[in-house]
């Protein structure tokens, strides 16, 4: 009985096996294109996540990206402009790996992304060392700014806008009295919810923190203390699987106050986890203007290609890739070139009129954030809101 | 700490515990029994619990109900109750039986160690809920609201509603029938005489294989039901929905000492209300601490949780 | 290294089962110096794998297409070092610990806090010198979790571990002074430069962590081999196969099974110290339960026990999933199908090689035996 090679053997043909199927798929997708003039060719990488539990907030991105290059390319059919996709999960643990293999691609003249915050900060370093420009049309967090990437972009405004923007619609637009705070422990939820708190000052009878979306559905213990709180209205700094699911227990849970959140829970996706029903009157504040606010035919253009409505920043991603598509049309074709480019443009977009600060933010007078309310099981615009 | 948060709510966070607990109770028991006869665990059960939230939603598909329906009346909620939960404990039941003869069964015959099955289950748990979360974009799919949450006993400022006494009442009622099915009848003494000695009852004319089935198919129909009441009670359900719960399904019944019945129901309350009152006391991003605390300050004084291990004894 | 005396009584157990393998009998009459020597090789082709992809033919084949190849390399060194430390935990001495990430969780964050400029701490250190303060810490996480613990039988221990890394990751989230999701900024990475001042560890190319990943593998390797070959790694065996007789026999089972709790965290702390130093940025994210399993998948199936089906399993762990990213499967990237695609390769695996892909050679003798009770 000599089993022995047969086992060592059979082990590592089994292992070999497995890594030839995982190869084996291999696409032979050489990238030689070699074009005649160098403005052809260049590509623009989005950086963010399109598979996972995040996957919503970063295809609304993604599709306005590509969209306006699609467009871009219709006008340009001799000298094409590729779009590029790196699928980040949301998670920052797979950013720098993307982004070192996004700055190996010597054709890609910029990115539109990262999606994320928490991404942002891991992957932004490598982006920056590379001298690759991006433009973020949905990372808010405040700080990224200030880490002095002279690569980094932003196309709306940040947390520090947007919470004031919340917490003055909760004190004047519904009157409250009494605000209950809660937030997801995520760096977006939990930045935005300190703002809100910090505006709101001596309003706020009580707070909580709750798991990220996927963690936690049972919220039974905070339904109850926002019961018992007393709170007219709750702010909600999260995404909108668990808003829907604390929207819902709340109703049941005979709570009849307003929910406002934040840019992260404007998603049908809110609807569907909540229910109409429950959802209704929910608010929803977002540095970014409607849709259907967007100038020319975006939205039918949206609609026709990608067969949804808009979502959240696609007009923004829609213009930040309208930008670099413009900075190659007028000449701007090395990722240096263009960096420079960025830092003089003043772009006309769909959604907004773009130009940056010397620490890459949107000009200030150019901040735009929107209420919207959920309105007859529609996420529909409320008001423009003022930010302080 | 928020002591004054703690006592203001006692009451409430005590009935919703428990009704969170009895989800756990009932979840749990699929990881008991099978622990009780295999010594082993079975990984894939959070998935078997996850697969029966989703027969439920997708049955109350077929009868044209999503989450914006409007409430039927007495009559069809009773109808559609029952069939949510026959659907839900039918596809769990069947679930656990292909876990059982895809995962398991090809191992036994090989008489593999513990760990062995432990990773299988993993590799099936992954499937499953992979396949789902494909299927479903990784997005919430949530309920009509069948019953509408009122009040039936009010005690100072705590509410009972509805759905909280159905849960736990539910919960009680099969955890009752379970007991006297291992106790008192024929089938049930299979059980506990494989729990006991696998290969004496298997000298005794036990067929063992038909115990196992019998034992995965159980734990499956309880996780079925488990499943429904935790639609009535969260809303809706993931892809994921069964792999947190179950993690706390598998501590309730460690908690309680695995591999019995009697365990279970205990381990899952304590562990509901440890949790309510952790969020309570010290805010809602502790409550898993506090149920990981609770779990090994038990297994330090009583190693083999609060009642012991006990299905093969001579009680189930 | 192996001296006579262990290797002795192995060969005849071995010749007595009559399962002998003519690869392993003709590696082990090899001179030691040829021994050595392939080893060595082995090695230097490991260093070399960051330009695999230039090979002809096969070499494109092996690069990861949607993902910076020094990048996955580095990954699957810190995957191989995590696998390598729980072998010693689980494989060794037969402790399931299902909570394995919340030592690769001490060491990382110890880094982070030592080193950050966000840690409240305000020490910012230097890498290198956080790095014995992080692998302390982690040593000691190992004896504050085995020491209460280890009255505990086998699956009691799994949750208790389970556990502990759930509470680990929650406090990571929830505490302030562990920044949560937000997380720590700004981790120096490891020191050195180039002649032309340029850091040997820059952000853009991984090849160097991954190289240096690859030499803490090499130490751990030869230090976990000189153990298990001494008093210690007996003392495991005899815990594993059957504590009450290892007890009864003198084996002070509560010292050796602290030992191995204590040297696997400090391997996996090593793992995360790296992972630190190469990510530069650190949060609560990374630390999630599945990572666990996902180790413990890759050692069990691997081949639990034995050095290189640990090493084979870590790295297959990490290596499929990110070679599937950017492959197209059927129009769609296969990267979203990479778990559903994991799942059914560990349940053919283990269903087709319970003893793993490269078992030790008791464990697969064991396993035979297993089965052939189970036919008798």
């Amino acid at each position: 009985m000599r089993r022995g090679p047969v086992r060592v053997a059979g082990g590592l043909i089994l292992a070999a096996a497995l890594a030839a199927a995982a190869a084996g798929c291999n696409s032979a997708s050489s990238t030689d294109s070699s074009g005649t003039s160098d403005k052809c060719g260049l590509k623009i990488a989005f950086f963010g996540a399109l598979t996972g539990s995040a996957a919503n907030l970063g295809v609304n991105i993604e599709q306005g990206a590509e969209l306006a290059i699609i467009k871009y390319n219709e006008e340009h059919a001799d000298c094409k402009v590729e779009v590029a996709k790196f699928d980040s999960q949301g998670t920052p643990d797979n950013a720098p790996a993307l982004a070192r293999q996004l700055v190996t691609d010597d054709k890609v003249i910029g990115v539109v992304g990262p999606a994320f915050s928490g991404e942002s900060v891991a992957a932004n370093p490598i982006f920056e060392e590379a001298g690759i420009p991006l433009i973020t049309p949905s990372a808010t967090r405040p700080s990224l700014s200030t880490e002095k990437w002279k690569v980094f972009h932003r196309a709306v405004a940040n947390d520090d806008a947007q919470g004031p923007a919340a917490a003055l619609y909760i004190k004047d637009g519904l009157k409250s009295q009494k605000v209950f705070i809660v937030d997801d422990q995520t760096a977006y939820g939990a930045g935005l919810a300190d703002t809100v708190k910090a505006t709101l000052g001596s309003l706020v009878v009580g707070t909580d923190k709750v798991q990220a979306d996927g963690q936690q559905t049972d919220f039974s213990a905070t339904v109850t203390k926002i019961v018992s709180s007393g709170a007219e209205s709750l702010f909600y700094g999260g995404y909108y699987q668990n808003a829907g699911l604390i929207r819902k227990q709340l109703t049941a849970a005979g709570w009849t106050g307003t929910m406002v959140s934040g840019d992260g829970v404007k998603d049908p996706g809110f609807l569907t986890s909540a229910g109409k029903e429950a959802a209704e009157g929910s608010v929803m504040t977002c540095p970014c203007a409607p849709a259907t606010e967007a100038k020319g035919s975006f939205a039918a253009d949206y609609k026709a290609q990608w067969n949804i409505d808009p979502g959240t920043y696609s007009d923004v991603a829609y213009d930040a890739a309208g930008i670099f598509l413009k900075g190659i049309d007028e000449g701007n074709t090395t990722p240096e070139k263009m960096n420079e480019f960025l830092g003089e443009v003043t772009f006309e977009g769909i959604a907004n009129t773009y130009s940056f600060t010397e620490t890459g933010e949107l000009d200030p007078s150019k901040l735009i954030v929107w209420t919207f309310k959920v309105s007859s099981g529609d996420i529909v615009p409320d008001v423009k809101a003022p930010t302080s | 700490m928020h002591f004054h948060s703690l006592f203001q709510n006692f009451g409430e966070l005590t009935v919703t515990g428990l009704a969170q607990g009895a989800i756990y109770a009932l979840f749990a028991l699929g990881y008991t029994m099978v622990y009780g006869v295999l010594r082993l665990i079975n990984f894939a059960h959070s998935e078997v619990f996850m697969v029966g939230t989703f027969a439920a939603v997708l049955t109350w598909g077929l009868f044209g109900l999503d989450q914006d329906s409007a409430t039927p009346s007495v009559g069809a909620v009773l109808l559609l109750l029952l069939a949510g939960f026959l659907a839900a404990a039918l596809a769990a039941g069947i679930m656990a039986l292909i876990v059982e003869m895809v995962a398991y069964r090809p191992l036994r015959r090989r008489n593999a160690p513990p760990l062995v099955f432990l990773i299988t289950a993993i590799g099936a748990s992954t499937v499953i809920s992979e396949a789902v979360g494909i299927g479903t974009h990784r997005n919430v799919s949530s309920v009509p609201p069948l019953i509408r949450p009122s009040t039936v006993v009010q005690i100072g400022n705590t509410s009972v509603t509805n759905i909280q006494i159905l849960i736990v009442g539910l919960a009680l009622v099969m955890m009752v029938v379970l007991d006297l099915f291992i106790g008192k009848t024929r089938l049930g003494r299979g059980v506990r005489a494989v729990a006991q000695d696998p290969d004496s009852a298997a000298l005794m004319g036990v067929n063992k294989n038909r115990v196992i089935s019998l034992v995965f198919l159980t734990g499956g129909l309880m996780a079925g039901i488990a499943a429904v009441m935790y639609l009535l009670k969260i809303g809706g359900t993931r892809y994921d929905a069964g792999f947190h719960l179950g993690i706390k399904a598998f501590t309730a019944a460690v908690l309680g000492g695995i591999g019995n019945l009697r365990g279970a129901l205990l381990g899952g309350l304590a562990l509901g209300l440890a949790e309510n009152y952790g969020s309570g006391l010290f805010g809602t991003q502790w409550r898993d601490v506090v149920a990981f605390v609770l779990l090994v300050v038990i297994l330090l004084f009583r190693p083999t949780g609060i009642l012991g291990e006990s299905m093969g004894r001579a009680r189930a | 290294m192996i001296d006579q005396k262990t290797a002795m009584p192995r060969r005849t157990w071995r010749n007595r089962n009559g399962n002998g393998s003519p690869f392993r009998g003709r590696w082990a009459r090899l001179p030691r110096s040829a021994r050595w020597a392939s080893l060595l090789g082995v090695a230097l082709l490991a260093y070399l794998l960051p330009y695999v992809g230039s090979i002809p033919g096969i070499g494109p084949q092996i690069v990861t297409e949607g993902i910076d190849w020094p990048s996955a390399l580095f990954n699957i060194s810190y995957f191989v070092l995590l696998a390598l430390g729980l072998n010693v935990v689980v494989g060794y001495a037969g402790l399931l610990d299902l909570g394995y990430v919340g030592f690769f969780a001490v060491g990382a964050y110890s880094v982070a806090l030592f080193t950050s400029p966000d840690s409240i701490l305000n020490t910012g250190w230097s890498w290198l010198a956080a790095v014995p303060v992080a692998i302390a810490l982690t040593l000691v996480s190992g004896v504050i979790l085995g020491w209460p613990t280890l009255r505990l039988r086998g699956d009691y221990l799994a949750i208790v571990t389970l556990g502990f890394a759930e509470i680990i990751r929650n406090t990571a989230n929830g505490a302030e002074f562990m920044r949560g999701d937000r997380g720590f900024g700004g981790i120096p990475h490891p020191p050195g430069s180039l002649g032309d001042n340029s850091p040997i560890f820059g952000v853009r190319d991984a090849t160097p962590y991954y190289w240096l990943g690859l030499t803490i593998i090499v130490v751990v390797i030869i230090g976990v081999r000189n153990l298990e070959h001494s008093r210690v790694g007996r003392s495991w065996l005899a815990i594993r196969e059957d504590q009450e007789a290892a007890e009864m026999m003198g084996v002070r089972t509560v010292k050796y099974k602290l030992w191995a709790f204590a040297i696997g965290a400090a391997i996996g702390g090593f793992g995360g110290v790296m992972f630190a130093g190469e990510q530069g940025f650190l949060n609560s994210a990374t630390f999630q339960l599945l990572f666990s399993i996902l180790v413990l998948a890759g050692v069990v199936m691997g081949g639990s026990g034995n050095i290189p089906g640990a090493i084979l399993g870590g790295a297959l762990v990490s290596y499929v999933p990110d070679r599937l990213r950017g492959v197209e499967i059927a129009g769609t990237d296969a990267f979203q199908f990479r778990m559903l695609i994991f799942g059914f390769m560990i349940i053919v695996v283990m269903v087709f090689r319970p003893q793993g892909l490269l078992p030790s050679r008791r464990r697969a003798a064991e396993l035979a035996d297993r089965a052939k009770e189970a036919t008798a």
